[in-house]
């Protein structure tokens, strides 16, 4: 896959990916995911965004090659590649901040590595390809247990634990009211998990029907369409007996619809660093004292939200992207154990020559796509 | 549609409640809990750097290039002259990000000049993915390019019938009965 400026994509050879350090590995990719936040790439709104680039934070593969300081995987082995590229030693990594690393990106600090997502986040080339090089292979790719679908695999990487560290971010308690705006893959996860905290309540909202009507049935959720509302806080405000939700999860970012003001100088002008669509209703739709957790990606500059609203009502604000490296234990558990069905997201699979046309079904909502897989070539072999 | 909620009983939702934890608070305060927010080693690096061997842009707000970085797609041409100019701010500036806005702009003009140069004549239909239009939403991709076609006549047509008011030198003199056209064969002024 290669970028070739913004909704401009195409499939082409390049040369093999090479060992760069010496704890690197090459890694055969097997399976590979369009994620909703390689849209913003995708649309040319991530600076820093290069032509020639391959984008994919989502894979799983095979080692083929791995350099001389590597231990923890061999060739042969299979293993899910967290999408955020991390060293294991900094600072951050040591706290379990494995999204934060700060030896794997040079070209900016607010941001950690993330695979095949721009030179602002470290300028590694990603996972939509037959092969790539994984920096730090004893630290991130995880050896896929021998009974485990590639498909639920590929989505151990990111979809999964965002949905679940939103929901784990989001310190739900028992009973909690808990409303998800965005009915995308990690928004109806994030739907999902929020159960396993021991929400009471789960509010799903978008504009899609298809995609309500899909978290309604895997998410166990009520799902309700903003379009349908004159206004979706006082919609919530109403469902919530006028108090607001306890917590409020934007599982949307920077694409986000409903408001023209937010389109226009968030996506068209890229006035602001993406609309703030969802994250404005999130914080002014939880109650006062609760809380707002973000896992949708917004880009580095500013964004116009209600910040005095957070001040006033007392709100906890947490936001990161996913530990994906700290969260997979677990997660493997859940998948294991039939509590986490991420598969079950997948509703359309792509030959990776095809990757154009992957891209626009997704980013138009064709067919009822909710989640593109990507096979690469070389993955049947 | 939002009639098709139903209320559910969340104990008999698979797994519920069994990551319930009353002291839940992850993330930052995480530092806490593994006791390494008084780090002595903050500063601690991998032992092994990947070499530089690639012009690799660093932000100011770090003393250096981290242990491993991206190689694909190094700085070059016009677009990497602007992304070197970016890299003089901080993060914190409006002039590090949107120069790095309209590198990425130049540098899709560059990509295309490049195809060309290399005698590749881009797909961009292939590469926008019109196929699927075509398959799944047929009308408003018809619409969209009827739309297109429509204004790009309409703008032929203002620029050739409006050229010759614009002047260039060519504006019939006052008292003519214009042609509504440039007759470059009618000398006879």
């Amino acid at each position: 896959m290669e970028y070739r400026g913004p909704r401009r994509v195409r499939a082409v050879q390049k040369p093999m990916p090479e060992i760069k350090h010496p704890q690197d590995a090459i890694v055969r990719v097997l399976r590979t995911c369009i994620c909703g936040s390689d849209l913003h790439l995708y649309n040319g709104n991530v600076p820093d965004t290069r032509v020639g680039s391959t984008f994919g934070h989502e894979f799983v593969g095979e080692i083929v090659e791995v350099g001389k300081e590597v231990t923890k995987v061999k060739v042969g082995d299979r293993v899910i590649v967290p999408f955020n590229i991390a060293c294991g030693e900094c600072h951050f990594c040591r706290q379990g901040m494995f999204g934060n690393c700060h030896e794997s990106n040079t070209e900016a600090t607010a941001v950690g590595a993330i695979f095949g997502y721009s030179h602002t986040a470290g300028g590694f080339d990603g996972g939509q390809a037959e092969y790539a090089r994984v920096p730090y292979a004893n630290v991130g790719p995880t050896i896929i247990p021998p009974d485990m679908d590639l498909d639920d695999a590929v989505l151990l990487t990111d979809v999964t634990p965002t949905g679940y560290q939103a929901a784990e971010m989001a310190g739900i308690q028992t009973g909690d009211t808990v409303v998800v705006f965005g009915a995308g893959p990690i928004g109806i996860m994030a739907a999902r998990c929020a159960w396993l905290f021991g929400a009471g309540r789960v509010i799903i909202i978008d504009k899609e029907d298809y995609r309500l009507e899909f978290a309604r049935g895997y998410s166990y959720c009520e799902a309700y369409n903003y379009r349908e509302m004159d206004d979706p806080v006082v919609f919530i405000k109403k469902i919530t007996d006028w108090m607001g939700a306890d917590v409020c999860i934007d599982a949307v970012g920077a694409e986000a619809q409903g408001n023209a003001l937010q389109t226009i100088t968030g996506r068209k002008l890229l006035l602001q660093a993406g609309s703030a669509t969802a994250l404005h209703w999130a914080i002014n739709s939880v109650k006062k004292g609760g809380v707002v957790s973000i896992v949708g990606v917004y880009g580095p500059t500013d964004n116009l939200v209600p910040i005095g609203n957070v001040l006033n009502k007392g709100l906890t604000v947490r936001a990161n992207q996913a530990s994906v490296k700290r969260l997979l234990p677990r997660l493997i558990d859940h998948v294991q154990n039939g509590i986490l069905n991420p598969k079950g997201l997948i509703t359309h699979r792509i030959p990776l020559e095809e990757v154009a046309d992957g891209y626009r079904m997704f980013s138009a909502k064709l067919d009822e796509c909710i989640k593109t897989v990507l096979i690469p070539p070389t993955a049947n072999r | 549609m939002n009639k098709e909620n139903k209320t559910i009983d969340p104990k008999t939702i698979k797994g519920w409640g069994i990551d319930a934890d009353p002291k839940n608070d992850p993330t930052y305060p995480m530092r806490e809990r593994m006791n390494v927010s008084q780090d002595p080693d903050s500063k601690h690096r991998p032992a092994s750097l990947q070499p530089v061997d690639v012009e690799v842009l660093k932000s100011i707000e770090r003393p250096n290039v981290s242990a491993v970085f991206g190689t694909p797609e190094p700085p070059s041409g016009l677009s990497g002259a602007i992304r070197r100019l970016a890299f003089h701010y901080s993060e914190n500036r409006y002039r590090h990000w949107l120069p790095l806005i309209v590198a990425d702009r130049v540098n899709m003009v560059e990509g295309l000049i490049d195809d060309l140069a290399h005698g590749k004549v881009p797909n961009l239909w292939a590469e926008k993915g019109y196929d699927m239009d075509w398959k799944y939403k047929r009308g408003s991709l018809i619409l969209k390019l009827a739309a297109v076609t429509a204004m790009s006549a309409g703008l032929a047509v203002w620029l050739s019938s409006g050229g010759d008011k614009a002047g260039n030198g060519r504006r019939p003199k006052a008292g003519r009965r214009s042609k509504g056209y440039i007759d470059y064969n009618d000398y006879s002024s």
